[in-house]
């Protein structure tokens, strides 16, 4: 049992029928990592946290979660595990309070209290504490889920899209709230379609695409892929040929893509000798959604530690 | 056992007394509208083990309350966190499988005798009630209600819908209770269905519930005992490898 690696999963696969939803999933997490779990809808991301969680049986292989196996030590492990589901589900019986104390209660956790006290203030849900799940908008609903993850203190937390539907406010508290977990030593594994969010926030990727990990990769070596920034002018009139300007569909803009900014200055050099008017310039950043784009569309598979 | 049990238990008890209104009180009043209807039909011309025929359906009725009401507790609650999806915080937690069948057992138990003795206490103001041997009626209480409420957990585990679940309680729970001489003595009966009375395990349960009342009954009250603790052991024993295997759950 190595104690520095958070979630090992090892050669699993979940078939639904013919469908391979897993396929041979190899991946380690290592302890206080910020993961982010990437991928097209359908590409399996829930199913394999679902693995993960206990909710499903792989059809092969092994997870252990903190070194203990979700199948043989599924006590253990679930309590090493905080997951926060996809699906917006609520028990309509029960206030927010209660739902957080029967949720401790299920972990086997006493006195509670301050604890959760501290979770409904950092999710901004104090003044709903007393209102009945049932009341409350989908947002709200969203934060009392999240919540219910917390309660037992997990040292591995699971959000599965935790920002869908939810407001620019809550998503900045919720992020300073996970980033702040983090540093304080829990494991954070997210999935997310924003990737922008998972951008600035994960330190490691793993892009799944139907079933298969397609990249893995530190945040850095990810962006790196993609080297270049991207120069777009919008000009009056056509560039002269000749340079590296591509137009686009959209009629008068053009790209070009740059590694170094002194490429810059010499293109609007030539532009303006060449009597075009620039109207607007725009400078890309390599963003994760060009490698996300790129990997999801040429399916070659590039994985390495 | 520990805290994740109690919580368990706690929280489907809880359940169902939040809305007491819709699951003890409704059950309460539909057991007294039988106990008036047949009782003002039928009280002055029937004497039933030598005692007038309210009186001797009052045990029946409140042991048909026992367990139409565990049976409802564990499979309406268990389909509504399916369909809900809720059951997944019980499921994303460590709680093992056989805190997770005791907890919706004994609460299903515990409903059924909060009906049983809500509909106990309401009938003895239309007539006089002895209790022979309270022991035997609590034994059997108990016996009837972990039955039905284990059979609920099973039939709620294993209906993907409501109309599943309807199914389930009009083909097999109704049948089941009526033809079990809540309503009459099973010697009364043509001797075909009284062969068959004999096959259903909660005949036991209701004469022996009645023997403790009245201390008379068609079989012995150990035979009744027999019968149902071995029931009991046969459907929690399914109950818990089905529950172990995760199925309709864990998928
Ligand atoms: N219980 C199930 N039965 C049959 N197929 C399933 C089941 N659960 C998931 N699938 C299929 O497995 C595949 C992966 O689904 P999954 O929910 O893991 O995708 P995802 O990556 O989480 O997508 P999304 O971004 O939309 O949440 C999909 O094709 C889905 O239809
Ligand atoms: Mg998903």
């Amino acid at each position: 049992m190595a104690a520095s690696v958070a979630i090992r999963v090892h050669g699993v696969s979940k078939h639904f029928g013919a469908l391979k939803a897993l396929d041979e999933i190899n991946l380690e997490i290592p302890q206080g990592e910020f993961f982010g779990l990437l991928g097209p809808n359908g590409a399996g991301k829930t199913t394999l946290i679902s693995t993960l969680a206990g909710l499903t049986r792989p059809t092969a292989g092994k997870i252990s979660v903190m070194g203990y196996d979700v199948q043989t030590d599924y006590r253990q492990a679930r309590r090493q595990l905080g997951v926060v589901p996809q699906e917006l589900v609520f028990d309509p019986f029960f206030t927010v309070r209660e739902t957080l104390k029967i949720q401790s209660g299920y972990f086997g956790v006493k006195h509670n209290d301050a604890w959760i006290e501290e979770i409904l203030e950092n999710l901004d849900l104090t003044s709903k504490a007393n209102a009945n799940t049932r009341t409350l908008s989908g947002g709200m609903k969203r934060r009392v889920l999240i919540a219910q993850a917390l309660v037992h203190r997990p040292p591995v937390i699971v959000l599965d899209e935790p920002t869908a539907g939810v407001d620019v406010e809550l998503r900045q508290t919720l992020w300073r709230f996970i980033r702040r977990l983090n540093s304080d030593g829990h494991t954070i594994v997210l999935t997310t379609h924003y990737l922008e969010e998972a951008e600035s926030l994960c330190t490691r990727v793993a892009m799944l695409k139907a079933g298969q990990i397609v990249l893995l990769d530190s945040m850095d070596n990810v962006l790196r892929q993609v080297s270049s920034h991207t120069l777009r002018v919008k000009l009056d009139g056509a560039p002269p040929a000749g340079l590296a300007l591509t137009g686009e569909s959209s009629g008068a803009w053009y790209a070009m893509p740059f590694r170094q900014f002194d490429e810059i200055e010499p293109l609007l050099a030539r532009l303006r000798e060449a009597g075009c008017v620039v109207r607007e310039v725009e400078i890309g950043k390599p963003a994760l959604e060009d490698v996300f784009i790129r990997v999801m569309q040429s399916g070659d598979v590039a994985v390495s530690a | 056992m520990g805290r994740e049990f109690s919580t368990l238990f706690y929280k489907e008890t809880l359940r169902f007394w939040k809305v007491a209104f819709q699951t003890v009180a409704a059950p309460v009043l539909t057991a007294v509208l039988y106990l008036l209807i047949f009782s003002h039909v039928l009280d002055n011309h029937v004497r039933i083990h030598d005692v007038p025929y309210a009186a001797f359906l009052i045990p029946g009725l409140v042991m048909m309350s026992v367990l139409q009401n565990a049976f409802a507790n564990s499979s309406s609650s268990l389909i509504q966190s399916k369909v809900t999806g809720n059951i997944v915080f019980v499921l994303l937690a460590p709680v093992s499988y056989q805190s997770f069948f005791l907890a919706y057992v004994l609460a299903a138990v515990l409903r059924g005798f909060v009906v049983g003795v809500c509909v106990l206490l309401v009938t003895l103001w239309f007539a006089p009630m002895q209790f022979v041997a309270p022991w035997w009626i609590f034994v059997f209480a108990v016996l009837g209600g972990a039955v039905m409420g284990s059979l609920g957990v099973v039939a709620g585990i294993w209906a993907d819908k409501f109309d599943q679940l309807a199914a389930f309680q009009n083909f097999l729970i109704m049948p089941l209770t009526f033809l079990s001489g809540v309503f009459y003595l099973i010697h009364s009966l043509p001797s075909f269905w009284q062969n068959l009375s004999h096959w259903n395990p909660i005949f036991y349960m209701i004469d022996g519930f009645r023997f403790g009342f009245f201390g008379v009954s068609d079989v012995s009250p150990w035979q009744s005992l027999a019968v149902g603790s071995f029931s009991l052991s046969v459907l929690s024993a399914f109950t818990l490898v089905i529950l172990r295997r995760g199925y309709k759950l864990r998928a």
